[in-house]
């Protein structure tokens, strides 16, 4: 029995409303590993695959930020379930594309997954830890609750393909906000993978939609877009964020600035992840017979 | 004149029920009409009635309108002396008080009525002829209320006999509190019928309704009921008269005139017992039912000491220094 | 039906105050010169000239933030937090020993009723420094992340609507967190943040610890602009709002914006109608409807509209303009001749795109800025009146039927500020609530603030909160 099999090669598509598109622009373009080695072909997002993203993002925001928080926690949890399975392709995707040693590698995936669960645990502690009843100076109950911004570009980072993507996703998901993520130009096939994931676990579509291609042709669409109320620039590239956020103000968009470089993504994250992507909503009631 | 109750006499046949006026003819229907309406007027949000009542306390009444203010409360005061230890001596006393609150000042106007227990209510006629001066009686087994129909109607046709013609009487708050609406109803309409033409204040005894959602149901059951003024309290039970039962009340009797067409008048009583007080009470009036209120035809205090307060005042205005208890008389 | 109760004049005596014929900047603890052209602030109800003010340029913002730089390093950031708070604490106490001469001045600057400046404006301000001054040292139990520091120098820039209450909205949580502070009022109402200065003197809180620039939009722009303040906070029009967050773009500046609102206040057929209308006046007419988070649409259902209509010009008509300084005022003059042409400029557009207008019979004094209370009815979504901020005591009508139809048009807005829900159903409260794209949801009550209770707006109303623990975040390096 001959051992020259022929591959099946995968079609890399974009994540976008429950579904697996090709660029509606139909660019693809080549991604390589570490060293350079074609690996695949990727679909190049376009300004209108970003608007179609916006638009299934902004249509799925209404059920995912009404789902209990509970609920929300359980489909997070799902999905670290899933890429469980995945764990050994997702390994090899992530070595390929960072040039990482595949003990490194399996220590990044490790964390991504335990991320998804670090995050899961929260959906339903954020009322208690960031809302209050406060004591005002009158017969009113008054309390405030933290709630979802809504729509929130994220441009993920470039260098870490699943740790760094899932440490900028899952926070705005476990807050109630759905997502537009253009993932790491260069890295992007861990994300398409992700895309696989969640479209078999329990995310409803729409809330998560992966656009593979360049952050630097999509971000000021993103950036400018009236109907995303938030935009995590962590992935920006380079000189590119200022001009970002620019843009961003024109419509009062939460902006998570890039840090200067990279960071560790392995540290533990606490709420400034969360923080930037929740409003405080605060209720008056008066108290009288 | 006397009284023999009989309880061997055959019931009187039950005349039907007296309908309300229109547009509300057909709310007394049954019990579960007329619950159904009381139930379905707008709720009273207590913190919003409290708040309106605090910035319309910041009214600062000056100069002329405090003079105006001045003399308008002393015209709507229903001079009251509601004790067992009354006697015609008193009466006497607060009658000639009446009529001439301030001896040393003759453009001093006179009060509004004077308010007495039944018996003593003919003591008071004789000591107000001619002045104009109504004679007020409180009446239906006042201040509780608890006695048979029987007996509260034998009191208030005493009271008319013996010269009121004004009767204060009492709902009975037990049958309200109850959720029997149409047994108050009943029992108002049957104490109007003995009024004859003695005009009707029906008291609600509001500190023992509570809520002023109870407060704004049982002013338009006694509206319906045909009663010509709805006063808060009898001045026996605290708290008495407050703003914020007052303004409710107001607006009460500011839209069932909006709706039939019928002006009802509004008494606060007990507890009013400064010049302050009572001209916040003459401001709510004002701004919330109307200046079409703003006459004893309309609105009265039932009050004693407030008088004295507000001579007081009114001698300040006039002579512009201070003055003290022994310049006003004792009732 | 004119009353026989005439409530005579009762003005509240303007001899109190003591205005300067000019001021300067307040700057390292000291009144100094400015370097531009100075301002005139007028009374708006009588346009008299109050007094003259200085302008900072460019150099003089310069002076300012150096000088709060040195305070912050050399004074404030290493003081001990306790005394931090006695600080703020005595500032609170100050305020409420000279309140009555606040409240004078800020009616005299403003236009505001002397009612609201003296029941409502100044003893929340002294409400929000006592609030305060017990924060700083218990920053490290306010939840927000391990050892809390301060960010440095604030630059802040307020409006002119309720100038000492935004001032303390301010300068309270910035100091309290171990910041120090530059502050720019508005150039038609500065003078209650020029005797907040003399304030500060007497409270010996040590020199550049605060500093109050005046001047307009140039000052402003200067304040938000330079290189060494590390933290900025606007409180105004969401069309400056977006150019501060463009100038601070790319800046490691942290930025919190505080910006209009097009509020629904929504009337349910079940409503405490009484309060439900007094809280539309409230909500839409005081403070001359110069309310960011005023509101300004009534959503009423159809089938109480004409009773609520009825009743809502019923009570209207019981409102009295005039005199800021009257103490029975409730609607006192526009702030500024230039607020007045906008609102008046709206309004007609109002009724050409074919709104009804319904002004009470209401006579206007001769000199001054003076607008009566507006009502428009028949107003689609569509309308400007019912997109556009008005800042003013115009309020647009509009009905819904059902609760899904009164969520989906109290959301539609790009603003996100406030809204108002009137209805006696508990299970409908809160789920209108929650569904409302806002800061703040005020039920069966409207325009309520207090120092415990964050407050700030969803979109384009802004972000980041004033009050409460959340407020403090907002000048904390690394709170979360």
């Amino acid at each position: 029995m001959s051992t020259d099999r022929l591959a099946v090669r995968k079609t890399y598509k974009l994540y976008v409303n429950g579904a697996f598109p090709r660029s509606e622009s139909g660019r693809t373009y080549a991604v390589t590993d570490a060293k350079g080695a074609f690996l695949a072909n990727a679909a190049w997002a376009s300004r209108k695959d970003a608007r179609d993203a916006v638009v299934a993002a902004r249509a799925a925001a209404g059920k995912w930020s009404g789902a209990t928080a509970y609920n929300r926690g359980q489909v997070l949890y799902r999905v670290a379930e899933v890429m469980e399975g995945r764990h050994a392709q997702f390994c090899e995707e992530v070595a390929a594309g960072e040039g990482l040693s595949s003990s490194r590698a399996r220590a990044a995936v490790d964390a991504a997954i335990d991320r998804w669960v670090w995050y899961a645990g929260w959906t339903d502690k954020l009322g208690a830890v960031l809302g209050a009843a406060n004591p005002v100076a009158g017969p009113y109950f008054d309390f405030s609750v933290p709630e979802p911004t809504g729509v929130v570009a994220v441009l993920a980072p470039q260098r870490s393909s699943l740790l760094g993507l899932v440490s900028v996703l899952a926070p705005v998901l476990a807050g109630g906000n759905t997502a537009v993520v253009v993932t790491s130009r260069t890295r992007p096939l861990p994300a398409v993978t992700l895309g696989e994931v969640l479209a078999t676990s329990d995310v409803p579509a729409g809330v998560v939609n992966l656009l593979t291609g360049d952050a630097e042709e999509i971000g000021p669409w993103l950036a400018e877009h009236d109907d995303v109320d938030a935009i995590d620039l962590t992935g920006a590239p380079a000189g590119c964020a200022m001009e970002l956020e620019r843009l961003a103000a024109g419509s009062i968009k939460r902006v998570v600035r890039p840090p200067a470089e990279e960071p560790d993504w392995s540290a533990d994250p606490g709420l400034t992840r969360l923080t930037p992507f929740l409003e405080t909503k605060t209720v008056w009631h008066p108290m009288g017979l | 004149m006397t009284h023999v109750l009989d309880p061997d006499a055959p019931a009187a046949a039950i005349p039907p029920r007296r309908e309300p006026l229109a547009p509300y003819r057909d709310v007394t229907r049954s019990d579960a009409a007329f619950r159904a309406f009381l139930h379905g007027l707008p709720g009273v949000d207590q913190v919003g009635a409290e708040s309106r009542v605090a910035v319309l306390g910041t009214r600062s009444i000056k100069t002329t309108a405090k003079a105006w203010a001045l003399d308008a409360a002393i015209s709507m005061v229903d001079l009251t002396t509601l004790e067992g230890s009354d006697t015609p001596g008193k009466v006497r006393s607060l009658a000639a008080k009446a009529r001439r609150p301030d001896p040393g000042d003759p453009s001093c106007p006179q009060v509004a009525a004077v308010c007495v227990y039944g018996d003593l209510a003919g003591v008071a006629r004789d000591a107000l002829q001619g002045t104009g001066i109504h004679v007020a009686a409180v009446a239906t087994a006042f201040p509780s209320g608890r006695a048979s129909r029987a007996v509260k109607l034998a009191d208030v046709r005493d009271a008319v006999a013996n010269g009121a013609d004004e009767i204060d009487m009492v709902i009975d708050r037990g049958a309200f509190l109850a959720g029997r609406y149409l047994d108050v109803y009943d029992e108002i309409v049957a104490v109007k019928d003995a009024c004859g033409d003695a005009h009707l204040k029906v008291i609600l005894e509001t500190g023992e309704l509570v809520t002023l959602d109870n407060v704004r149901r049982a002013s338009w059951l006694a509206m319906l009921a045909g009663g010509d003024f709805i006063k808060t309290s009898t001045g026996k039970v605290s708290p008495a008269a407050t703003l914020p039962v007052c303004l409710v009340m107001l607006e009460a009797v500011r839209d069932f005139r909006a709706a039939t067409g019928r002006q009802v008048g509004v008494k606060p009583a007990g507890g009013i017992r400064t010049t302050k007080d009572a001209i916040k009470h003459l401001v709510l009036v004002n701004e919330v039912a109307g200046p079409g209120w703003l006459s004893p035809d309309w609105f009265r205090f039932g009050a004693s000491s407030l008088l004295n307060d507000l001579l007081l005042q009114r001698q300040k205005l006039r002579t512009g220094h201070y003055s003290g208890p022994d310049h006003v008389s004792v009732d | 039906m004119t009353s026989l109760f005439e409530y005579a004049p009762a003005p509240e005596s303007r001899s109190i105050v003591d205005v300067a014929p000019s001021y300067g900047l307040f700057v390292d603890g000291e009144f100094v010169d400015g370097s531009g052209t100075p301002l005139k602030t007028v009374n708006p109800a009588t346009e008299e000239v109050l007094s003259e003010v200085a302008t900072a340029t460019d150099a003089d913002v310069d002076r300012a933030v150096r000088a709060a730089r040195r305070a912050f390093t050399r004074v404030w950031g290493p003081m001990r937090p306790a005394d931090r708070g006695k600080y703020l604490f005595r500032i609170a106490r100050l305020l409420q020993e000279r309140a009555r001469e606040f409240a004078v001045l800020e009616s005299l600057d403003n236009g505001k009723p002397i009612r609201e400046s003296r029941d409502v404006d100044v003893p929340l301000a002294a409400a929000h420094f006592f609030y305060h001054a017990g924060w700083a040292d218990k920053l490290d139990w306010a939840g927000l992340g391990p050892g809390p520091r301060p960010l440095g120098v604030a630059g802040q820039v307020i409006p002119w609507n309720f100038p000492l209450l935004m001032l303390a909205w301010k300068v309270a949580p910035a100091l309290a967190t171990g910041n120090t502070v530059v502050l720019k009022p508005a150039e038609t109402t500065p003078l209650t943040a020029l005797l907040f200065a003399e304030v500060c003197r007497q409270a010996d809180l040590p020199p550049g610890v605060v500093n109050i620039v005046t001047g307009a939009g140039d000052t402003g722009r200067a304040v938000v602009e330079h290189e060494d303040v590390d933290k900025v906070a606007f409180t105004g029009s969401t069309e400056v709002g977006r150019s501060i967050a463009r100038a601070v773009a790319g800046t490691r500046k942290k930025l919190t914006l505080e910006l209009g609102g097009k509020a629904a206040n929504i009337v349910f057929d079940d409503a405490p109608i009484d309060q439900a209308v007094e809280g539309v006046v409230q909500g839409i007419f005081s403070n001359q409807g110069h309310v960011c988070c005023a509101g300004s649409r009534l959503l009423v259902q159809e089938s109480v509209h004409d009773e609520v209509i009825a009743s809502l010009q019923r009570r209207i008509g019981t409102l009295r303009l005039g005199d800021p300084l009257d103490k029975n005022t409730d609607i006192g003059a526009i702030n500024s001749a230039e607020q007045l042409a906008r609102i008046r400029e709206l309004s007609d557009v109002g009724e050409a795109e074919g709104a009804s207008r319904w002004q009470p019979a209401c006579e206007l004094p001769e000199r001054g800025y003076w607008f009566p209370p507006t009502v428009f009815t028949d107003v689609s979504p569509a309308h400007r009146i019912a997109r556009d901020e008005v800042f003013g005591p115009v309020l647009s009508v509009l009905t819904f039927r059902t609760p899904d139809e009164a969520v989906a048009k109290a959301n539609n807005t790009t603003y996100g500020l406030s809204a108002g829900i009137w209805t006696e159903k508990g299970s409908r409260i809160l789920a209108i609530a929650d569904r409302l794209r806002a800061g703040v949801v005020w039920a069966n009550t409207f325009n309520q603030f207090d120092p415990t209770s964050p407050f700030g707006g969803y979109k384009q109303s802004g972000y980041g909160r004033e009050g409460g623990r959340h407020g403090l975040a907002a000048y904390l390096e690394g709170a979360r």
